[in-house]
Order: C-alpha cells, then sequence, then structure tokens
C-alpha cells in the first residue's frame, strides 16, 4: 500500500472535515438532539445531586484571596426611571416584594432587611465565559424570608424580578427549593465590607453560590414562589435560558 | 509421557511455531479495543471542538483560585482589525490567519481566538457549545470507565502496554526513537507488540491525560466544587485547572496528530482494518 498522500486526498478529506462541520450545526440545530443533549444535563445534574450532599456548602475563602479588582458583569445599571429614583433617594421609599404562593406576603424595605440576622461568606464567582473572581458578600439568607413569608405546600420554584432589562426584556432568574433553602444562598446588600454597589447590584443581589454567575440576580426587586416557570417570560426559568439557550441548571 | 525420561523436551517450553517473517494476519485489537477506540474517537473529536469555542467565550488563562480580565493572565489568544497574536508570558507569537485574525465563510475578518472551522458549533455559541460538551463529555467517561475495568479484569494493559524492565532501558528506548525518527518500523514478529514508544503514549494518555481531563473538568463545575471540594486542592483552584484542562487538551491534539501521522505512515488500510475487525497483517521486511 502505498502511505503518500494526493493532493486531491487532502482535498477530499478537508472537504469532508467540512462537511462534518457543518453537519455538526446541523445536527446542533435539530429540535431532537437538543432533546438529548438537555436529556444529557438533567442526567449530570441529577448524578451532581446524588453524589453532593443538598446542604454541601460552597467553598468559603480568606481575605487574602480576594480578587483585587471585582469586575462587573452584565448590566451595570438598570435604566428604569422607577430605579433611577430609587437610586437617588437611596432606596429609602424601595421595598422588596415575597409574594406568590406564600402564606403571608411581605413588604420590606432595605433597612428592615438590613436588620434581620445577615450572613457573610467569601466565595467564589464563575462565569460560564470562564473566569472567575472572589468577593465578600453580606446579606440576609433567603430561608429566612421564605420561612417568615410561609411558603405554601404548592411552590416549588424561587423566582426573581429583578429592575434591569436587555433591551425591554426584564432580567429574571429561578431555583428550585433545594438551593433556595441552601444555608448560602443569601441576598447580599453588601460586598467586600460596603454598601453594595449599582455595578454588582444594589440594593440586592442574589447569591447562589453553587451556580454559575448568570444565576446570580442583581438589582432583585421582587421574589415569588411559583408551582411552574413555564408561564414566565418565555417559559424557560431566566433570561439567559429564555433568550440564547443557557441551562437552567448552572451548578455544571 | 514419562515424566523423567531424559530425551524429552522440558514440559513447560512451548511447541515450537516458525518464526513470524511478515504477512501473517495475526488477531490484534480486541472489541472492548476497538469499541472503545471509535467510540473516543468521536466524543474527543467533539469535546475539542467543543472546548475550543467554549474557550473563545474567554480567551484567556490563569493559574490560581481567580482569574478575570484585570487579573494577569499567562496565555491570551486575541487580535484586531490588523493582526492575531498568541500572549504567552512574555512572547507574542503571530498568528495573523490561523488564531485570533482570520477569515470566515462569508469573506469577513474576524477576531475570536480559534477560527469558525475548528469549533462546534462554527459560530458564536456559548451556550450550544455547552451542550455538545457536557453530553460528549459522557461517551468519553462511561466507555473510558468500561475500557478501564475491563482492560484490567482481562489482562489487556498488564500483557500489552506494561513495558517490560529491558524496554525501559535508554538505550532501547532511544534505539526506539531512533527507529521512529528514520521511520523504520518493526516488521515480522516485532510488529506483533506495541513499541516502547507506543506503550509509554498510551499508558500516558489512559492513566495521566484522560483523567486529568475528567478531573479538571469536574473542578471546573462549581457544582461539584460544593461536593468535592478537595478538586480544588488537587490543581490549586479553579483558574489552575481551566488552565490544565486546556494545556491537556493540546496534548491530546498533539497525541492524535501524531497517532494519524504514524497510521498514515505504517500502512492506513491495514491500521484502520485493525482497528475495525482486530484483524493485523504483520508488515514484511522492505527490501532496499
Amino acid at each position: 500500500m502505498s502511505g503518500r498522500i494526493t493532493r486531491r486526498q487532502a482535498l477530499v478529506s478537508l472537504g469532508t472535515g467540512g462537511m462534518l462541520l457543518s453537519g455538526c450545526d446541523r445536527i446542533g440545530g435539530s429540535p431532537a438532539f437538543q432533546a438529548v443533549q438537555s436529556g444529557a444535563q438533567d442526567l449530570t445534574r441529577g448524578v451532581q445531586r446524588l453524589v453532593v450532599d443538598r446542604t454541601a456548602l460552597a467553598p468559603e475563602f480568606r481575605a487574602s484571596d480576594l480578587s483585587p479588582v471585582f469586575r462587573t458583569n452584565g448590566n451595570a445599571m438598570p435604566d428604569s426611571p422607577a430605579y433611577r429614583a430609587h437610586l437617588e433617594s437611596g432606596f429609602a421609599q424601595w421595598r422588596l416584594a415575597i409574594d406568590g404562593l406564600v402564606s403571608r406576603p411581605l413588604s420590606l424595605s432595605l433597612a428592615q432587611i438590613r436588620r434581620l440576622p445577615a450572613r457573610t461568606q467569601i466565595t467564589r464567582h464563575d462565569c460560564v465565559e470562564g473566569w472567575s473572581a472572589i468577593g465578600k458578600w453580606t446579606g440576609v439568607p433567603l430561608k429566612l424570608l421564605l420561612d417568615g413569608a410561609g411558603l405554601r405546600r404548592e411552590a416549588r420554584y424561587i423566582v426573581f424580578h429583578c429592575a434591569d432589562d436587555f433591551g425591554g426584556t426584564p432580567y429574571y432568574e429561578s431555583i428550585d427549593l433545594i438551593d433556595a433553602f441552601h444555608p448560602q444562598t443569601i441576598l447580599a446588600w453588601g460586598m467586600n465590607d460596603r454598601i453594595l454597589p449599582v455595578g454588582h447590584g444594589a440594593p440586592l443581589r442574589l447569591r447562589i453560590e453553587r451556580q454559575l454567575g448568570y444565576k446570580q440576580a442583581k438589582f432583585v426587586m421582587r421574589v415569588e414562589a411559583v408551582d411552574r416557570l413555564d408561564r414566565i417570560g418565555l417559559g424557560k426559568g431566566g433570561f439567559w435560558e429564555d433568550n440564547s439557550g443557557y441551562q437552567w441548571y448552572a451548578g455544571i | 509421557m514419562e515424566p523423567d525420561a531424559p530425551d524429552e523436551a522440558p514440559a513447560d517450553e512451548p511447541p515450537p511455531t516458525p518464526p513470524l517473517a511478515g504477512g501473517e494476519i495475526v488477531y490484534r485489537h480486541r472489541w472492548p479495543t476497538r469499541l472503545w477506540h471509535w467510540l473516543n474517537a468521536l466524543a474527543v473529536f467533539v469535546l475539542l471542538m467543543s472546548g475550543l469555542m467554549i474557550f473563545n467565550a474567554h480567551p484567556r488563562l490563569y493559574w490560581g483560585k481567580y482569574g478575570a480580565n484585570p487579573d494577569h493572565a499567562w496565555l491570551q489568544i486575541g487580535g484586531d482589525a490588523e493582526r492575531g497574536h498568541v500572549l504567552i508570558g512574555p512572547l507574542d507569537i503571530p498568528t495573523t490567519g490561523l488564531l485570533g485574525h482570520w477569515t470566515d465563510s462569508n469573506g469577513q475578518i474576524q477576531t475570536r481566538a480559534f477560527p469558525s472551522w475548528a469549533t462546534i458549533p462554527s459560530g458564536y455559541n456559548l451556550a450550544g457549545a455547552r451542550s455538545w460538551h457536557f453530553l460528549f463529555a459522557w461517551l468519553l467517561f462511561v466507555p473510558g470507565l468500561l475500557f478501564w475495568t475491563i482492560s484490567v479484569l482481562n489482562r489487556h494493559f498488564r500483557r500489552d502496554l506494561a513495558p517490560t524492565r529491558e524496554e525501559l532501558a535508554p538505550r532501547h528506548i532511544w534505539r526506539d526513537i531512533r527507529n521512529h525518527a528514520r521511520l523504520r518500523f518493526p516488521t515480522g514478529a516485532e510488529a506483533r507488540d506495541y513499541n516502547i514508544l507506543q506503550k509509554l503514549s498510551y499508558l500516558g494518555v489512559i492513566f495521566l491525560l484522560l483523567p486529568l481531563m475528567v478531573l479538571t473538568g469536574l473542578a471546573m463545575s462549581p457544582g461539584m466544587d460544593a461536593g468535592w471540594p478537595w478538586l480544588l486542592d488537587l490543581f490549586a483552584g479553579r483558574q489552575s485547572a481551566r488552565s490544565i484542562h486546556f494545556i491537556v487538551a493540546m496534548l491530546l491534539l498533539g497525541f492524535i496528530l501524531v497517532h494519524l501521522l504514524m497510521v498514515v505512515l505504517a500502512g492506513p488500510i491495514n491500521e484502520v482494518r485493525s482497528m475495525i475487525t482486530g484483524r493485523y497483517v504483520l508488515p514484511r521486511e522492505k527490501r532496499p
């Protein structure tokens, strides 16, 4: 057998490579294959839930590990006039609504929230793009608020409605009750020993430390308990999930 | 047979076989090896290319626990309208036309790190690339684990891959390197078994590179880090794990390129057939 490769063979194999690639794009665009892919991520989530204890804590770091500069990402300043007005008045009139499938809907001022027991944690923020930054977050455990409002039996998810938007589509995120009641899941009002800056989501930002950055909703205005996600937004549980195909479970 | 008959051969001596001169057909690869080879080829192909798309989302690598745009990146691939380059430490390697500055199929200049022919999906699509990556990660992991188990049980590792003491002698390794460099490949009986360079590279891939890929991949998952924080200790932080993931992927790419080159040089039809049917024709001595 001759081991020599002719130019023609080389071109044919390059062409085959190109066909393989456009084939991958076509396969990747087919709903059936996307269902397989999403099934694989459900499998991954299931296995993670199996090997990782529900209450396992995300690693916490020392003050010496803090990122010197914690970059902002996503929206650094919501566009809405209402938000601007709140910002100008130091969020004096601002209220956090906790409603939906709860027995006692709550409306809390920022001062009330800051007086509640707080948890401080130095954790790593991982963007889906690949970068990580370590920051110190202080805030009220979500569990305290949910216990105060009294979740009804039907509640299965917690939805976070935000003040920011992308091209008029409001930002929102959602998590299940395992993560909602996790001890490190807090609504943070402080960052690196200061009041949470606007770029990082003032007045309140969700920290859900075992998932990626896009789950860490900023500018949280309202916390809603729901039994299903398909009636909110485009139904996939979050802005990036709805609009760019990101996975709802971002622990991977 | 009389056990102590003086003129009988000792019972443990193998029956005499004619020496293999080349041209004989031997059964070289058993089905677990063949099946794993092709599943792995598919998995690695997709994982590599979807991984390059994921890298494109943040084409910078760091050492340590954290790392983002304000921090020092030890490797960076980028470009602008004029040129593309790879920055590694103090090195600035021009890569215009290949990385960081390339022309897409519509004739447009793009400044993403890896060009569309090298990524899955071909356009910028982080969510799509992650979906491909995490599906084919299972195809790497599950068959890999089965191959490991079967190869321990059927003694494939010990019989075919474990080097002998003589093979590990520097002089033997050096001779093998020289023979490879001169493209002189074993023939006849010698070609039936893996040579030392093959053994070392297959062992390196199976026991070092592939496990490193899986473990550094897991270390990048914030969910796994909560359950198995030792992953972070093992690699000294998530960003280090991400760097190692990339470096090992490049080592695997290097292995695959050399592997393909060797297949082509050693006789692609015989080699590929042996990985499909298991049967391999021992090469004959080349006549000058």
